[in-house]
């Protein structure tokens, strides 16, 4: 390993800390596949009123954000919806 | 005062046979008087470990059905007299032992041992169910990989929700070299995860292997594993031990190989 690399590449350590706690807050939370189905289906439907979304492109996940408060990190429900038309349907 | 206590992790493999033959013989050792039951039905390994599998006469399920004394199922360990195994059944399955029977079991063992200490079978089904049943407290044994963390995380929960008043953890088979090069996660990681106490880091030993290959429990020899399991016994009695240098070999060969590597 090079000088340089020492500060390029993370441990394989750090890699397994930061996926072990994305997987636990999921894990933790009790979400299972159907009921993200679910949530990711009525979100479709609700924001579809308003407009045009890429449905497939949608991506929803339960990770984890620092809290406003000083209570640590929380849970939070992260959706990334790509916009297809802003324009309003009506 | 007896106490019952569970050694589990979800995973398999991890260690928990291993944790609860150290565990039982170093009390032991302290003058305690341990009972050690194997409750894995149907893939008995505490007593090939503890080097007892030729005594074998009774075991826990002909206990639970009637069909011998407590007495006569209990095996006496080879070094310790006040040290004694209950096996488990090779032949039967899990289904053949309820938790109600496993409670009144571990009741009647109270009133002649201080320690009752269970191995309980990998998994969350019906044996970790039978396992925890009687328990008052337990140790989880993980390792520092993302499965046995994930899978200790998930016991943790089941155990709150069974309201043992209380649960140490053991972060097992840690390389110290690993975890200073960045590639394996530290026991402040593993501690900080799960958020519950730390009693005892167990590096990844070869003695251990050898000492399983043995049949006899290295707890208390001056190998750092039989020095780590050591402190463990100690702080399950409740005495506060100093935590042991894992890094292990500081001898000047080492050091100044150390210096070369560096490079």
């Amino acid at each position: 390993m090079g000088f340089f690399d020492m500060f390029k590449k993370k441990g394989s350590g750090d890699m397994a800390k930061d996926r072990l706690k994305l997987l636990l807050v999921s894990d933790r939370a009790n979400c299972t596949p159907e009921l993200m189905e679910m949530i990711k289906n009525d979100i479709i439907n609700v924001i579809s009123k308003y407009m045009e979304i890429d449905a497939e492109g949608l991506d929803i996940q339960i990770t984890q954000t620092e809290s406003e408060g000083n209570n640590g990190s929380v849970p939070a429900l992260y959706a990334n919806i790509p916009i297809r038309d802003i324009k309003q349907k009506i | 005062m007896s106490e019952v206590i569970v050694v589990t992790s979800g995973k398999g493999g991890v260690g928990k046979t291993t944790t609860s033959a150290n565990v039982g013989t170093g009390l032991a050792k302290l003058d305690k008087r341990v009972v050690l039951i194997d409750t894995d039905i149907g893939l008995r390994n505490l007593d090939v470990v503890m080097g007892l599998e030729n005594r074998i006469v009774y075991n826990l399920v002909d206990v639970i059905e009637g069909n011998c004394r407590m007495k006569q199922a209990l095996i006496k360990d080879k070094r310790y007299p006040n040290l004694c195994l209950l096996p488990s059944a090779q032949t039967r399955d899990k289904s053949s032992v309820t938790p109600e029977q496993m409670k009144k079991l571990t009741e009647e063992l109270r009133e002649e041992y201080d320690y009752i200490i269970l191995d309980c079978p990998a998994g969350i089904e019906q044996g970790f169910k039978n396992a925890i049943a009687g328990a008052d407290r337990a140790i989880i044994v993980t390792t520092p990989e993302v499965s046995a963390i994930r899978d200790a995380d998930r016991i943790i929960g089941l155990l709150e929700a069974n309201e043992l008043k209380r649960t140490d953890l053991i972060v097992n088979r840690i390389r110290m070299d690993m975890v200073k090069r960045g590639d394996m996660m530290s026991i402040a990681d593993v501690v900080d995860i799960l958020g519950i106490d730390l009693i005892g880091a167990v590096p990844d030993d070869e003695s251990i292997v050898i000492s399983t290959n043995q049949g006899e429990p290295l707890v208390g020899d001056d190998s750092l594993a039989g020095q780590a399991f050591m402190n463990i016994c100690y702080r399950v009695m409740g005495e506060e031990v100093p935590w042991l240098d894992l890094s292990g070999k500081s001898s000047l060969w080492s050091k100044i190989s150390d210096i070369f590597k560096k490079k």
